[in-house]
């Protein structure tokens, strides 16, 4: 049984593909009831982290917890139980593109459930009104936009009402205006649901405004972390660098290579 | 030297690769016949594809075998008048379509039509994440869209192979006694005595049904297997045809080597 008021530690973990280190011993803790960001530059192991958290993958080393008890640890069906109170959001929405928006958000509900289809035709329309998409419940994926999409998305991953809600850059590609909503839905689902969730993002702005706490990771650590308001008058230059989208800063804009003189092939280089 | 010890090295690596695929390929198939319970139990599944594997495959099958039995009544009608034994095309049509052309034609026609199209839909499931989120959300992908497509693909393939051998047939019919004038009697009397129920119809439904589970193991791991990306796709969707057409050919020569001798 959970003996603390964190939903999810992640422990000192380690995770390489091959032999390519992705994550370098990562420790975290996400409370109860919060909406946390985990911040960083592309590829530095954020995807990486939400799918160990998932089960996904297997760290090879340390421990991912979830509700006190060790993912990595789980049998097969241990862990499709621990996943049914689990809700992911992809970063394009993996909508079932056979499927229209309303069979896609009763999807979960028909293949864990014994609901009769009344009750679903319900919460299906319950789901969709909540994302504002109830008028577009007969569309097919193919027809809607990137922001409906993750809409949809969203709709269809807190239908089973999780207790943990992972997002997986919810704001990338999307418009101003979408960006706006999906991040009010985020907070207000999380809050109603009294669900917990975990944003990865590198929308500094969004997510700055609406999460409780963050993560900054980068090289596959933990670099910094705080509540946004710590983190805004924060004079870290990792800090500084990321919320003010400087190319200068601890974090190479470069991936690392040969010396750019002797590539070009100029007088001083050869 | 050098150069023959490193083609050495490559054939090897390559074989060891080949085992090593044909391996994973063989755990894939068990994995999906053990977890084909949900898709059995609910059948409708199975029926949903094989509305997109077998029905919508109708019509290239039903055009080909009527083609396919209208050149064999053209090319049989003129060797055996050379014999004068045309009587007996009706024989020579039926035999050739339920025991090869039918089984072996039909399989190449589904391993195009219908195999491409389900190692493309995996393929792409996967390169957008729909299997890793189905999977997130604790249904397992093997069993809900991996089994039933299986099972529909070798449902439908003898049924298919049926039709064909049936439409090539009558494309005999049509061409020997409607257009060339061969006796209608003889055609159907000959052709109904001389084909055996066990020896040549059920050994044909059994070719098709071997050929209905490698064209569809190979379709659906080619999907599963796919690099997750755009060449990935249309590369396992090539090799899917490749390698389904040359197992046909390879099953159908080995499984007529065992049911037709000396027959």
């Amino acid at each position: 049984m959970p003996s603390t008021d964190n939903l999810v530690e992640v422990e000192n973990v380690n995770f390489a593909y091959d032999s390519r280190q992705i994550l370098k011993g990562v420790s975290l803790n996400i409370r109860r009831g919060q909406v946390v960001a985990i911040m960083g530059l592309s590829g530095c192991g954020k995807t990486t982290l939400l799918r160990l958290i998932g089960g996904a993958l297997r760290p090879s080393r340390g421990e991912v917890r979830v509700d006190g008890r060790v993912v990595s640890k789980m049998h097969h069906d241990e862990l499709y139980a621990l996943r049914r109170r689990m809700g992911m959001l992809f970063q394009f929405g993996a909508l079932f593109t056979d499927m229209s928006c309303y069979d896609n958000v009763a999807f979960q509900m028909r293949e864990h459930t014994d609901l009769p289809e009344e009750m679903i035709d319900d919460l299906v329309l319950m789901k969709l009104q909540a994302v504002g998409l109830r008028g577009a419940h007969q569309l097919m994926p193919a027809e809607l936009s990137g922001g409906m999409a993750r809409r949809v998305a969203l709709a269809r991953t807190t239908a089973l009402d999780p207790m943990l809600i992972m997002y997986d850059e919810p704001f990338a590609g999307l418009d101003p205006v979408s960006m706006g909503v999906i991040g009010e839905l985020i907070r207000r689902l999380n809050d109603t649901l009294g669900a917990t969730s975990i944003i990865v993002t590198h929308d500094v702005a969004e997510a700055l405004d609406l999460v409780d706490y963050v993560y900054f990771m980068s090289d596959g650590v933990v670099v910094t972390q705080g509540t946004p308001d710590e983190l805004r008058v924060s004079d870290k230059p990792f800090v500084h660098q990321f919320v003010y989208g400087e190319t200068d800063g601890p974090m190479p804009f470069h991936y690392p290579a040969e010396d750019y003189a002797r590539d070009l092939q100029t007088e001083d280089g050869r | 030297m050098i150069a023959v010890v490193e083609f050495l090295e490559n054939l090897g690596a390559r074989a060891i690769g080949a085992v090593h695929r044909l391996g994973f390929a063989s755990r894939f198939l068990l994995l999906t016949v053990r977890n084909s319970g949900m898709c059995l139990r609910r059948f409708s599944l199975v029926v949903r594809e094989i509305y997109f594997a077998g029905v919508l495959s109708l019509i290239i099958i039903l055009v080909s075998g009527l083609f396919v039995g209208m050149v064999l009544g053209l090319q049989g009608y003129d060797t055996l008048e050379r014999y004068g034994s045309s009587s007996a095309l009706g024989v020579l049509v039926a035999l050739s379509l339920v025991r090869e052309l039918g089984p072996v034609v039909a399989g190449l026609l589904f391993a195009s039509r219908a195999g491409s199209a389900i190692t493309a839909e995996i393929g792409l499931m996967k390169a957008t994440e729909q299997l890793a989120a189905m999977e997130m959300m604790a249904v397992d992908p093997i069993a809900r869209v991996i089994a039933p497509r299986f099972w529909a693909g070798v449902i439908s393939m003898p049924l298919l192979a049926a039709m064909f051998s049936a439409m090539g047939v009558f494309g005999g019919y049509l061409v020997g006694v409607r257009l060339i004038g061969v006796d209608e009697g003889s055609f159907w009397s000959q052709m109904q005595a001389a084909v055996d129920f066990q020896e040549d119809i059920l050994n044909g439904v059994l070719k098709s049904i071997v050929f209905g589970v490698a064209v569809t193991w190979i379709a659906v791991f080619e999907g599963y297997d796919a690099p997750p990306t755009a060449e990935g796709v249309s590369g396992a969707t090539t090799r899917t045809v490749v390698t389904s057409s040359l197992s046909i050919l390879a099953l159908d020569f080995m499984l007529t080597a065992f049911m037709f001798r000396g027959a």
